[in-house]
């Protein structure tokens, strides 16, 4: 294959990649980060505690991850029909794409969440705060740094699974890597493609990394707070008897 | 100002109960500055964090500011408006700050009037007229990350001033903080409560920080107040352990034949030169053996440990005189003294 033969196949599949990629991102975030922060409320000790509630979520969380991706592609095939209207394409990708991801993001996000500080909670509660006031004021912005690393772990895993995202006709630079570069024997076009891979993957966690230290560097280290008491200090680790 | 009667909270964790408050009964006067001391697991963070309501209490009653916060708590684990409400009114300072990192200094200050919907240059020109209050006018657009501990508890308090409470609680604001930057902490607090008439809850474990800052104090033990009341009421009581850890004094007879006395001077008395007026009076030679004298609410206040030549029997006349004199005598190795003089 020559240079002129690749160079459209390539963009092309650049373009593919980035565009599942950044929709289900985009999904992924949306979803997974109510989800996320709601695992920390309704966990016990929590300002919205209820276990019930919490071992559901939690557990529809770990099932939706245990399913590798290809699986998970296809038994949503007809809860993708329904959204997109087919099975096959990009667009059909980034259902199975955002579904697999939701998930994934919202268990980074518990952890980001719960390293906040609960002494900060208890802070906006002593000044007149609700719940919300809470989540906006205190929780995600100061988790945003982890949120944001969070976020770039992310779509490095969703570059990942969309290589996977081929088998239904969704183009991509994985399913160039393997419809050309194995199955066709094009060694060549293979390592560009591996190599595009490499780059585009070592930008995003570059460009992450570097937000989240400057966020990071602005607000530093919170210093003395014990951080391992979040939402404990209030109502109840403990319940009232 | 603040009022709990028979406060109670307990905890169940895994079927087993803890008692952290039996039954407090506090009462905090409006413009004055209330410590409560104890050690670790009294009950002074459950004690302090049922006054605004974070924790809820299982038993009794908070009054703060004539409202019943206890009646304003619904029945759920979440407050209601008229408790969050209530609470803005009430400021809170903490031992590890609780600032937020990720705004500055001056943010971190607006949080509160944010919470209470104020306009953006309300919210400004408040934040900057408190900085400048707790003296970090410069320090506006830093981060906490920035700050020493000390100048992070001074924006601790200006956030707690932000909605102009008339109470302000103090979970052992000084508790991180090195000696030096306690007492320019204790001072500013002092400060606040004159200029702002503000009426002050504090926790603390360290007994200088009631000698330095407060009017009354309460020692609490096992969940319980074992004893309170102003600092001089308190010197005023025979046997009372906040007086003696207060005021400590130590020292022994050095023979058989000496009596030891502790004197507890308070009010009046105080501005008086007893002890070389008792040497001149019956011309005894007195040692002392130690003393803690302090000023507190601008009166001299402390107690001292005498030690007189010959046995208790020996001394009647110069002990008599002392107490005459409006002193509290507590002799060493005799009955206590109220309960001699009822005998008598």
């Amino acid at each position: 294959m020559t240079w002129s033969e690749m160079q459209p196949l390539l963009s092309q599949a650049c373009w593919d990649t980035l565009y599942m990629v950044g929709w289900s991102t985009v999904i992924a975030v949306v979803g997974g980060l109510p989800l996320g922060i709601l695992l920390v409320l309704t966990d016990r000790g929590g300002l919205l505690q209820n276990v019930a509630a919490n071992k559901v979520i939690g557990q529809i969380v770990n099932v939706a991850r245990s399913l590798p991706f290809i699986i998970l592609m296809v038994a949503l095939m007809n809860f993708t029909r329904t959204i997109t209207g087919t099975t096959i394409g990009r667009e059909a990708a980034i259902v199975p794409l955002a579904i697999g991801a939701i998930p994934f993001f919202a268990r980074l996000v518990e952890t980001a969440v719960r390293e906040v500080d609960g002494g900060l909670v208890e802070a906006v509660q002593s000044m007149g705060g609700n719940t919300w006031t809470v989540v906006r004021k205190v929780l995600v912005p100061e988790s945003l740094p982890s949120l944001i690393s969070s976020t770039t772990t992310t779509i490095v895993a969703l570059i990942g699974y969309s290589a996977m995202a081929g088998t239904v006709g969704a183009g991509g630079l994985g399913d160039i890597a393997i419809r050309y570069g194995y199955q066709r024997f094009e060694t060549q076009l293979m390592w560009i493609t591996v190599a595009i891979l490499a780059v585009v993957i070592s930008l995003i966690q570059f460009a992450g990394d570097y937000a989240a230290r400057s966020l990071h560097r602005r607000g530093g280290q919170s210093g003395a707070g014990p951080r391992l008491r979040l939402l404990k200090a209030s109502t109840a680790t403990s319940e009232t008897v | 100002m603040i009022t709990t009667s028979g406060l109670t909270k307990v905890y169940r964790s895994r079927g087993r109960e803890v008692t952290a408050l039996d039954g407090v009964d506090l009462h905090v006067r409006e413009g004055e500055v209330y410590g409560v001391i104890g050690q670790s697991g009294a009950g002074k963070s459950s004690l302090i964090r049922c006054v605004n309501l974070l924790e809820k209490p299982t038993a009794g009653t908070v009054t703060v500011a004539g409202q019943d916060l206890t009646a304003l708590a619904g029945r759920g684990p979440r407050a209601g408006r008229e408790l969050r409400q209530a609470r803005s009114r009430i400021g809170m300072v903490f031992q590890h700050f609780n600032l937020l990192s990720s705004r500055t200094v001056q943010d971190n200050i607006e949080l509160p009037l944010e919470i209470l919907g104020k306009s953006g240059k309300e919210r400004s020109a408040k934040a900057l007229e408190l900085l400048d209050l707790v003296g970090l006018a410069d320090k506006a657009k830093s981060y906490p990350a920035q700050l020493s501990g000390g100048q992070k508890q001074r924006v601790g308090i200006a956030r707690a001033l932000a909605g102009d409470p008339k109470v302000l609680l103090s979970d052992e604001a000084t508790s991180a903080l090195d000696p030096e930057t306690t007492r320019s902490i204790l001072q500013l607090l002092r400060d606040l409560n004159r200029q702002l008439g503000l009426t002050v809850l504090l926790i603390t474990h360290e007994m200088d920080v009631v000698k330095n800052v407060c009017d009354s104090a309460a020692l609490m033990r096992n969940g319980r107040i074992v004893e309170s009341g102003t600092v001089s009421e308190l010197l005023a009581t025979p046997g009372s352990e906040l007086a003696s850890a207060l005021f400590p004094v130590s020292g022994e007879a050095h023979s058989a034949d000496r009596t030891v006395v502790d004197v507890t001077f308070h009010g009046e008395a105080a501005t008086q030169p007893v002890i070389s007026q008792l040497s001149r009076t019956y011309n005894i030679d007195i040692s002392i053996l130690g003393a803690a004298i302090d000023t507190v609410g601008g009166l001299q206040v402390g107690r001292m440990r005498i030690e007189l030549p010959g046995r208790y029997e020996d001394n009647v006349v110069p002990i008599g005189f002392l107490r005459e004199q409006g002193l509290q005598i507590d002799v060493l190795g005799q009955e206590p003294v109220l309960l001699k003089e009822g005998a008598k």
